[in-house]
C-alpha cells in the first residue's frame, strides 16, 4: 500500500460481501491530498463496490476507511439526476439540499465551470448522453469537495468532452482536491491517473504509479513488455492468474 | 424536505399525461357519479301497450270495483315508453331502446271478472324481453314480477274491500243493488232480534226448541262472520315487515356513493403517485445522491407520504366540489372531510410507499399499485349476507389491513351528520400509517444502489 501518514483517504482491510460472492478480498490502499488515482481492473473487479463504499453509499462487512473532514464528492457511474428537471433545477435542487448559503450563486457557478451555461433551461431527458454525464458531474462538484470520487466518468463522453473533464478534474486536483476515479479505459487511467490501483476478482494486484506498473509487467511478463500500455495490463492481469 | 417537494411536483407539472389525470379523474368520477345519483334509477324504460278497451272495469259479482288507472299506476313505477302495437313493442325490445314491454291484453279485465264465475279464467298479461345479456334478463325478471306483484296486491285490496261490504250487509243488514232494483236485506243481527221477539209467542216444546235453535245459529254466525271481516282484510297481505335496525345506521344511498367516489379518487391518486414518485427516485439513481447524507430515508419517506396527501386532498376537494353540481353536500362539516382525507390519504399514502420501495421502477410499480387497490377496493364493498359467513370474517380480516375501508368509513361518517363517528377508522387509518411506515423504511433498505 503505497501513501503517507498525512493519506487523504486511507483504506484498511475492506471486505465485501454479496452473499456467497466475495466483490472485495481486503483491499488496503492510501490516496495523499492532491493526489489523483485511477482504479483499474477488469468487470467485475470490484471498482464500483470500492467506490461505493469510500462515498458512504454501502457498507464494508469489513475494514476501516478514513476519510478527510469536510464533503465527499461522488459522481456514480449512471447519472444520479432528475430528467424531467431542467439542468438548472438539477443544479439548484442539490444546491439547496447541500445547503449552500447562496445556492443559485454556487449554480451559476458551476453552470461556467462545467460550460453547460447555454444548456441551463433545457430538459435533462433532452440532452445527449455526453451532456447529462456533464450535469452528473457538475452535481458532485456543487459542494467544491477535498475529495472526488469518480465512477467511469468519461463513459458517454465525446473526446472533446473527455479532453474538458480532465482539464477540469486537473484543475481540482491542483488546487488541492484528492480524485479517484475508475475507468476501463487503461489509457486514459495512464494519462490521468499518478497513481493506479488494479483490481481483479476483489484483489488488489497492484498500486503504485503507471511506470511502476510497467516494472513489474517487464518482471512478471517480458514478453508483453514492449507492447502499448493496455496489452501490457492485460499480460499482468493473465499472469496473475485473472 | 420542501426542496423535495418542490421538486416534485415540478416533475408533476413536467408530465402532462399524469397531471390531466390528476385533475381529469375526479372530474370525471365526479360527473359519472352526479349523474348516476341524480337520475331516478328506479325507472328502467318499458315499452306499454294497453289494449284493454276505455271504461272497462273489474267487478266483483254484480258490482263494479272503482276505476284504477292502471297507465298512471305502471307508469309511476317504470318509464313508460308508447307503442301503438306488439310488432312496435317487440321492435323496440330487439333495439335496446327499452329493457322490456309490457302488453296489457283487450280481455285482460273479462278474464279477471270471470274470477268470481263458476267457470274462471286464467288472467294474463304478456311480457317481451331480450334475455341476451343475463344481468339484463334479471333485472327485467325482478322489475316485472315486483310490478305484477303490486297489481295483485292492488286488485286483491279491491276484492277484499267489496267481500267485506257483502259480509258487513250478510251481518248488519242494508240496501244492495240488483239490476236497477234497490233490496232491502235484513241481516242476521235483525233477523236475530225478530225470532227473539217470537219466541214468548211459541209454545213450549218441539217448535220453540227449534227457535231458539234458529237464534243461536244467528247469533254465532254473526260472531263469526266478524272475525271473518277481520281476517278477508288481513288476506291481502298477511305478512307485514317490522324492520328493526341492529347495527350500522346506513347513510343515505347518495352520501355513500358520494364517500365510495371520493375514496377510490383518494386511493389510487394517492398510491399511485406516492409509489411512482419513490419508485422514480430509484430509477433517475438519485436515491443514493439524497440519502448520501442531504435526506434521510425516513424524511424520504415522510415527504412523499406528504406529497400525497397534499395531492390527495386538492383532487378530493375538487371531486367533492364538483359533485355540489348535483347534490347538496353539508359544507358546514368540511373539517370532518379534511380529517377523514388527510387520515385517508398518510395511510394509502404509506402503503403506497411500501409498494413504491418494494418494486424497481415506475411501471412496475404502478402495475402492482393497480394490482393491489382495485381487488381490494371490490371486496370492501362487499356486504355482510353476500357471501358466506367463514368468507365474509376472512374478506373483513383483509380489507382490514388495507387503508381502503377504513377510509371509505372515515369519508362516510364525514359526509353523513346522522353516521357514525370518525374517531374509529380513524384511529385504524392512523395504526395502518404506522404500520406501512415501518415496511416501507424496512424495505428502503434494499434500495439503495448495489
Amino acid at each position: 500500500m503505497e501513501g503517507t501518514a498525512t493519506a487523504a483517504i486511507e483504506a484498511r482491510g475492506l471486505v465485501k460481501r454479496y452473499g456467497e460472492r466475495e466483490a472485495l478480498r481486503g483491499v488496503d490502499f492510501g490516496v495523499n491530498p492532491g493526489e489523483v488515482l485511477a482504479v483499474i481492473g477488469p468487470n467485475g473487479a470490484g471498482k464500483t463496490t470500492l467506490l461505493s463504499i469510500l462515498a458512504g453509499i454501502s457498507k464494508a462487512d469489513e475494514g476501516d476507511v478514513h476519510l478527510p473532514s469536510g464533503d465527499v464528492g461522488w459522481v456514480p457511474q449512471q447519472a444520479a439526476l432528475y430528467r424531467r428537471l431542467t439542468v438548472e433545477e438539477n443544479l439548484l435542487l442539490f444546491a439547496r439540499l447541500e445547503r449552500h448559503e447562496d445556492p443559485h450563486a454556487s449554480v451559476e457557478e458551476m453552470l461556467v465551470l462545467t460550460g453547460l451555461g447555454e444548456r441551463r433551461g433545457e430538459i435533462v431527458a433532452r440532452l445527449s448522453g455526453g451532456n447529462q454525464q456533464r450535469v452528473n458531474i457538475a452535481i458532485g462538484l456543487l459542494s467544491r469537495p477535498v475529495v472526488l470520487l469518480l465512477d467511469e466518468p468519461s463513459v458517454g463522453l465525446d473526446p472533446r468532452q473527455r479532453a474538458r473533464l480532465w482539464e477540469f478534474i486537473s484543475g481540482l486536483a491542483g488546487g488541492g482536491a484528492t480524485v479517484i476515479f475508475s475507468t476501463h479505459d487503461i489509457q486514459e487511467a495512464e494519462r490521468y491517473g499518478e497513481r493506479l490501483l488494479v483490481l481483479a476478482d476483489g484483489e488488489a494486484l497492484f498500486d503504485g504509479a503507471p511506470a511502476g506498473l510497467r516494472e513489474a509487467v517487464r518482471r512478471e511478463a517480458p514478453e508483453a513488455a514492449d507492447q502499448d500500455f493496455e496489452t501490457a495490463f492485460v499480460a499482468f492481469l493473465h499472469h496473475r492468474g485473472h | 424536505m420542501r426542496w423535495l417537494l418542490l421538486k416534485d411536483l415540478q416533475i408533476l407539472r413536467r408530465s402532462p399525461l399524469q397531471a390531466v389525470l390528476l385533475v381529469a379523474y375526479p372530474v370525471l368520477i365526479a360527473l359519472l357519479v352526479g349523474f348516476a345519483i341524480s337520475r331516478d334509477s328506479d325507472k328502467p324504460r318499458v315499452a306499454f301497450l294497453n289494449e284493454i278497451p276505455a271504461g272497462s272495469r273489474v267487478s266483483v259479482g254484480q258490482t263494479e270495483l272503482p276505476a284504477v288507472e292502471v297507465d298512471q299506476r305502471i307508469c309511476r313505477r317504470v318509464d313508460c315508453v308508447d307503442v301503438a302495437s306488439r310488432e312496435e313493442a317487440i321492435e323496440e325490445v330487439r333495439s335496446g331502446d327499452v329493457l322490456a314491454a309490457l302488453i296489457l291484453p283487450a280481455d285482460l279485465v273479462d278474464q279477471i271478472n270471470s274470477l268470481s264465475t263458476p267457470r274462471p279464467g286464467a288472467p294474463q298479461v304478456e311480457v317481451i324481453v331480450n334475455e341476451e345479456d343475463p344481468v339484463k334478463a334479471q333485472l327485467v325478471d325482478d322489475r316485472i314480477t315486483s310490478l305484477l306483484a303490486q297489481a295483485n296486491l292492488l286488485i286483491a285490496r279491491r276484492i277484499a274491500n267489496e267481500g267485506g261490504k257483502f259480509l258487513d250487509l250478510v251481518i248488519n243488514g242494508g240496501d244492495f243493488e240488483v239490476i236497477g232494483q234497490t233490496v232491502e236485506i235484513l241481516g242476521l243481527r235483525a233477523s236475530a232480534q225478530i225470532l227473539q221477539a217470537l219466541r214468548p209467542a211459541v209454545a213450549r216444546g218441539g217448535l220453540r226448541k227449534s227457535l231458539d235453535q234458529v237464534v243461536e245459529f244467528t247469533n254465532l254466525s254473526r260472531s263469526n262472520l266478524d272475525v271473518g271481516a277481520v281476517l278477508l282484510s288481513r288476506l291481502t297481505q298477511p305478512i307485514a315487515v317490522d324492520k328493526q335496525v341492529v347495527s350500522g345506521g346506513a347513510p343515505p344511498l347518495d352520501l355513500f356513493a358520494i364517500a365510495v367516489a371520493a375514496t377510490l379518487t383518494l386511493t389510487f391518486v394517492v398510491v399511485l403517485l406516492v409509489a411512482g414518485s419513490l419508485a422514480l427516485e430509484r430509477e433517475e439513481n438519485a436515491f443514493a445522491r439524497l440519502t448520501r447524507g442531504l435526506v434521510s430515508r425516513s424524511g424520504l419517506l415522510a415527504e412523499k407520504v406528504g406529497l400525497g396527501v397534499a395531492v390527495g386532498v386538492v383532487v378530493t376537494l375538487l371531486m367533492l366540489a364538483g359533485l355540489e353540481l348535483f347534490v347538496s353536500l353539508a359544507w358546514e362539516r368540511f373539517a370532518l372531510w379534511l380529517a377523514a382525507i388527510v387520515g385517508g390519504g398518510a395511510a394509502l399514502g404509506a402503503a403506497g410507499a411500501a409498494l413504491g420501495a418494494g418494486a424497481r421502477d415506475v411501471r412496475a410499480v404502478s402495475l402492482l399499485a393497480f394490482m393491489v387497490s382495485l381487488p381490494i377496493a371490490f371486496l370492501s364493498l362487499i356486504p355482510s349476507g353476500a357471501v358466506g359467513g367463514a368468507l365474509y370474517d376472512a374478506i373483513q380480516a383483509l380489507t382490514a389491513l388495507f387503508p381502503f375501508k377504513p377510509t371509505l368509513r372515515a369519508m362516510t361518517a364525514a359526509l353523513d351528520s346522522g353516521g357514525d363517528s370518525i374517531r374509529g377508522p380513524f384511529l385504524h387509518l392512523a395504526a395502518l400509517a404506522v404500520a406501512y411506515g415501518l415496511l416501507a423504511r424496512f424495505a428502503l433498505r434494499r434500495f439503495a444502489v448495489t
